[in-house]
């Protein structure tokens, strides 16, 4: 039964190939353009903000909020294709 | 109606309402107790962890903090949204496929070892019980403020009400007035936004506001013209920080890391009914949570422009009557260094310290004479950035009935966070230590009353701690977050992610990066406090965002302790397989 050992075989690792790329947006609208490199994106303009600070008080969150439906919408179609859904 | 009856009738309708839904739901198991029967509706638990999530800091603080650091606030907002992120993607959905009451059951399960539960124990207990004495404190001055009585009575009223749901209706009852208390709170804070939003530029949306034309004619955004006051005045820069760019980093990452190992936050997701509700609720808690913290820098920056705009350069008898009132709390404070007669908003401390008056006599406008020794510099005006939300009505000039409901709205979220931080405690002990460690063979109803009991104890120990406050209460909430970063969450992850981590590397894992992270808080906000500058922090790194360091020492020594000893048991393989996929979790259970 697929289900058995799901916890460390294809499953898992495309979960985990998802998980890394999800994460690696994370990162990136937070601590790279909200942080690392908000005085470079200071230069552009968005709505009447500057890009950085922009994405630093309000468009990382909105990012992050996305994601997680992303997330939970790609697993549910990972668990069915793995037939290990609850 | 007057303001006082306005908010007596708003706050006395809110507590109705919880006492109500505490009647409605109270229990007969400790299934029920700890996880509301795992019958709870994902975007209930989402509005639930919203409430649970957002404390009387979220929302009475952290548009103040905002308002006066500008850019260098956007640590809160990102650092207490993205840790949601982690939670969805990396704790939640397992934990809840795991099917246990508490994060310590997971660990003592995991790691095979009764002192390893002890450990998260010690973590949970000292992590909630320094976030609810900050809370009680909240509902003492939001009562104090509003309801003229003093701030224990206001303490003991907080306790009562918290106490009467969450010992009768446990997890089931908490959850669903926090539902309730949500709704509270977020119509309460958006309510004054748009119509401040709407005033300035004449764009309701507070998160459009923000970035938007002022309607004053001057053809400059908000932002702009704030940028260009500040400056003018000495201050930096509303849209860049102070901060360095590593200390930014690492308390975004501090507070990401410990939002998403506080325990009461985790246990909320143990009680939807399936591991896949786990990532939907997590996406819904967010987007509550989201309307709020999005609001926030609006809140914020119009406050900012609105207080300089009404208080700088005026005569005291030309000041509103929110400064009056709020100088008479003491909260506001004017000290006419020049002698001009007029208030100057300028950078830096007008006078040391808090501002301590003088009643025997007033200054020659009339003001409280302020008795600190001033500063060289030019300022002349102190101002407590708590009061920014909770007097942005009446700087804005809101009608009576916004501001009794921004009052109830901030009793709503201290009393919501309260009754989740009491519930993991309680928890924490009748489960954890009673069930599991020391009582084995207790039955459900005997572990129930002991639930009961141990909720009653830690609201008394909670209100004693609102009342007698540790002077530190605000330096030791940076202690929480670092803690839970440092200690709880990277233990939960390897437990999930790591199959080949041991019972060994976990527990020395756990204790170096508390033991690490304590003492560099310990060190620099209470025993030499002097030495508390950027040159001397490790890295650069502020006590804020020390616990992101402090993550990196507990995965490096869990490590480097696993590779030499013994691998996990066999039967634990199995078990983190089976909390990776989500088929075949434990039913639901209606009610």
């Amino acid at each position: 039964m697929a289900a058995q050992n799901a916890g460390n075989g294809a499953y898992w690792r495309e979960h985990l190939r998802l998980l890394g790329a999800l994460l690696v947006i994370w990162f990136a609208v937070s601590f790279g353009a909200g942080i690392l490199f908000a005085e470079q994106l200071n230069e552009f303009h968005l709505f009447g903000f500057k890009l950085g600070f922009w994405f630093a008080q309000q468009g990382s969150i909105f990012v992050f909020v996305v994601l997680i439906f992303v997330y939970a919408a790609l697993m549910r179609q990972l668990d069915r294709k793995h037939g290990v859904e609850d | 109606m007057d303001q006082q009856s306005l908010t007596y009738l708003f706050v006395g309708l809110s507590f109705a309402l919880y006492i109500g839904i505490a009647i409605w739901s109270r229990v007969g198991s400790t299934r029920e107790f700890y996880v509301a029967g795992r019958g709870v509706h994902p975007v209930l638990n989402g509005m639930a962890t919203a409430a649970d999530w957002m404390s009387a800091a979220s929302f009475i603080s952290m548009a103040g903090i905002i308002a006066f650091a500008g850019y260098d606030g956007s640590v809160y907002l990102m650092g207490w949204t993205g840790g949601f992120v982690l939670l969805a993607l990396l704790l939640a959905p397992y934990l809840r496929k795991f099917g246990k009451f508490t994060v310590p059951e997971f660990i003592g399960e995991r790691y095979y070892s009764d002192a390893a539960r002890l450990v998260a124990v010690l973590c949970l207990v000292f992590i909630s019980f320094t976030y609810v004495a900050g809370q009680m404190r909240g509902v003492g001055i939001v009562f104090s403020r509003f309801l003229e009585v003093d701030i224990d009575t206001g303490v003991l009223i907080g306790m009562g009400i918290v106490f009467l749901y969450a010992v009768m209706g446990g997890m089931k009852g908490i959850t669903y007035t926090q539902v309730a208390q949500y709704c509270v709170l977020i119509f309460a804070y958006t309510v004054p936004a748009l119509f401040i939003s709407m005033m300035m530029t004449g764009n309701p949306i507070p998160q459009l506001g923000l970035g938007a034309t002022l309607s004053d004619g001057s053809g400059l955004s908000v932002l702009e013209k704030l940028d260009g006051t500040l400056v003018d005045l000495g201050f930096a820069a509303y849209t860049v920080g102070a901060k360095s760019t590593i200390d930014v980093f690492a308390i975004t990452a501090a507070l990401m890391l410990g939002t998403a190992g506080l325990p009461h936050v985790i246990v909320r997701f143990f009680t939807v009914p399936k591991a896949s509700d786990a990532r939907t609720s997590a996406g819904w808690a967010l987007v509550f949570i989201a309307l709020l913290y999005t609001t926030a820098p609006a809140v914020g920056a119009f406050a900012r422009m609105n207080y300089i705009d009404s208080l700088n350069e005026k005569t005291y008898a030309e000041t509103p009557d929110w400064m009056k009132s709020w100088e008479t709390l003491g909260l506001i404070g004017w000290a006419d260094k020049n002698e001009d007669g007029r208030i100057q908003v300028r950078a830096g401390a007008p006078f040391e310290g808090a501002p301590a008056f003088d009643d025997t006599a007033r200054g020659p406008s009339g003001e409280r004479t302020v008795t600190n020794t001033p500063t060289a510099n030019g300022a002349e005006l102190y101002i407590d950035r708590d009061i920014m939300v909770l007097a942005n009505p009446e700087i804005a000039g809101l009608p009576d009935w916004v501001v009794a409901l921004v009052a109830a709205g901030c009793l709503a979220a201290a009393l919501s966070t309260a009754a989740g931080l009491l519930l993991v405690i309680s928890t924490a002990v009748s489960h954890d230590l009673l069930k599991r460690t020391w009582m084995p063979d207790i039955t459900d109803y005997q572990e129930l009353r002991a639930a009961r009991l141990a909720a009653g104890v830690a609201i008394i120990v909670a209100g004693y701690l609102g009342i007698n406050p540790p002077g530190f209460v605000a330096e030791v909430v940076a202690f929480a977050f670092g803690l839970a970063a440092a200690s709880l969450f990277p233990a939960i992850l390897m437990g999930i992610f790591v199959k080949s981590m041991n019972r060994e590397g976990a527990i020395a894992g756990m204790l170096a990066g508390l033991f690490f992270t304590a003492a560099y808080i310990v060190w620099f906000k209470f025993i030499a406090p002097e030495t508390n500058t950027a040159a001397n922090w490790l890295f650069g790194i502020s006590p804020e965002g020390i616990g992101f360091v402090g993550t990196l020492v507990n995965v490096a020594v869990a490590f480097t302790v696993a590779r030499f000893t013994a691998q996990p048991p066999a039967e634990v393989g199995e078990l983190v397989e089976a909390i990776r996929v989500p088929s075949g979790a434990g039913g639901a259970h209606h009610h």
